[in-house]
């Protein structure tokens, strides 16, 4: 059975909304997005009820952008990386819009596409929103250690974004147009380490490329752009690396990583970068999607790669098992 | 189930950054000593103000000290940063278990006084106390049985 879904001349890309947290806001492509936040609590007495407000401004915003009523959308499928998506299933009591919720960790955004594209395609819905949140303060203290504890990070961790991004997809053709997507395999080469989510996730990112190629037909050059979800500068050395071995070149493609993108890395002492179910997308809908109605990238890869760690199964000496799912975008 | 794959894991080993040893450890050298060196001039002025306390009763109010400072740091979100930058210099004096109580009591106050703060409070110090009890149990019996506790 094909892994890759074709959506032929069905699904477009409407409207993109991105909100981010201040340490993003300094990174290098902080012009990009929406809205960037100066307080990251949002007014709001935790970190778990501001990661919801911040998942329920920016669908509003969304909505704002694309002129469109609460009773216009078909259905939201969110997600984030709080336990039973808290945030996103909070978010969710301000809009009277039927939802779904999802959880691939750090890939939710890009599980979330392939649904609302694959709805779409078949002609049951018309607008759906999809959107994924994260805050570093919640992931930092649901999967690590509370704040103000003094503990030193290793140089392979990763820096969960604070920030939103919401896509709005439809049928109506736009300028953006969803071309084909890959749905992943759970990937685990054994990797133990909590801290090394790069080289846990590098793996599954590797196979589902691979498989998308394969069952597509292409080279990796077919792409203006490769951007994978939050490896971070470690993984995806590691990707390309044994991308080598199974014969994929990224050579003539620009390959990059959502979570590299969004900060300066040294500057900035992220480790190897962001990550978090909000970097792929906030990255998407501010840089990717405005750089390709630029018209600067024509063909994109998005391949939002994630951890799928949970607290239980770490502290019982289990590996982490990688997911990342491919979607293919086309600039009409 | 699924089997490690073990050239992959070695890849990981040879690509990946690893931590600097000699600069964590300078690092790890000069805040520790720092926050020695504080208590022993503590413990001296101490000594020249309370001249009626006995040495013990000193060192008792010196340890208070700085983890009341400790406590105080923490709150103000100044002690994460001095740990970041130290390390386990930040982490093995009395100042680390100050700081391993304080930290996640305010992170889970916001659960409530009970089942937030009080049952959160000694999540990463829990244990330290355990190991601590524990190894002096096992002491105490040894020096019972070996050098005659009578």
């Amino acid at each position: 059975m094909s892994q890759t879904k074709f959506f032929q001349n069905s699904v477009f890309i409407q409207e993109t909304a991105s909100i981010v947290g201040p340490k993003e806001a300094d990174g290098p492509i902080s012009g990009y997005f929406d809205r960037k936040l100066e307080d990251d609590l949002l007014g709001q007495k935790t970190y778990e009820l501001a990661e919801s407000k911040l998942h329920a401004l920016t669908i509003r915003l969304l909505l704002n952008k694309a002129k469109l009523n609460e009773k216009d959308i078909d259905l939201c499928i969110g997600g984030d990386l709080t336990d039973e998506i808290y945030c996103s299933n909070f978010a969710m009591r301000d809009f009277d819009i039927p939802f779904l919720g999802m959880y691939s960790a750090c890939a939710t955004f890009g599980a979330t596409l392939i649904s609302a594209a694959l709805y779409i395609y078949s002609g049951q819905m018309n607008k759906v929103v999809c959107s994924t949140t994260s805050h570093f303060s919640s992931a930092e203290r649901q999967y690590r250690f509370p704040l103000e504890f003094g503990n030193q990070r290793t140089p392979l961790a990763q820096w969960t974004v604070t920030g939103c991004g919401a896509s709005l997809l439809n049928n109506k053709e736009g300028h953006i147009k969803l071309e084909s997507a890959t749905i992943g395999k759970i990937v685990d080469f054994g990797v133990s380490d909590v801290n090394n989510m790069g080289a846990a996730m590098a793996p599954a990112a590797m196979k589902t490329i691979l498989s998308h190629l394969e069952e597509t037909s292409r080279d990796a050059d077919y792409y203006d752009l490769i951007a994978t979800g939050d490896l971070g500068d470690g993984g995806l050395q590691l990707l390309k690396e044994i991308a080598k071995d199974e014969g994929i070149r990224f050579d003539k493609t620009n390959c990059t990583d959502c979570g590299i993108l969004i900060f300066n890395r040294e500057a900035q002492k992220v480790g190897q970068g962001g990550s978090g179910a909000g970097c792929s997308s906030a990255v998407f809908n501010g840089y990717i999607y405005n750089k390709m109605i630029e018209r600067q990238y024509r063909n994109v890869l998005l391949v939002p790669t994630g951890a799928l760690i949970s607290k239980t199964s770490s502290l019982q000496g289990q590996t982490i098992p990688g997911i990342a799912h491919a979607i293919s975008f086309e600039r009409i | 189930m699924n089997e490690p794959n073990k050239e992959y894991l070695k890849l990981i080993k040879e690509k990946m950054p690893k931590t600097k040893h000699f600069s964590t450890i300078v690092r790890a050298f000069i805040i520790g000593g720092l926050i020695c060196c504080i208590g022993e001039a503590l413990n001296d002025i101490y000594g020249l103000i309370f001249k009626t306390l006995s040495e013990d009763e000193i060192k008792s109010i010196v340890t208070i000290t700085i983890i009341l400072i400790t406590a105080i740091l923490t709150s103000f979100g100044i002690y994460d940063k001095i740990g970041n930058f130290g390390g386990a210099g930040s982490i093995i004096p009395i100042t680390g278990f100050a700081n391993a109580v304080v930290s996640p009591a305010i992170e889970h106050k916001k659960e409530g006084i009970i089942l937030g703060l009080c049952s959160n409070m000694f999540k990463i110090a829990g244990p330290i106390i355990v190991v601590g009890i524990t190894s002096s149990i096992c002491v105490g019996i040894f020096v019972l049985f070996f050098k005659g506790a009578f």
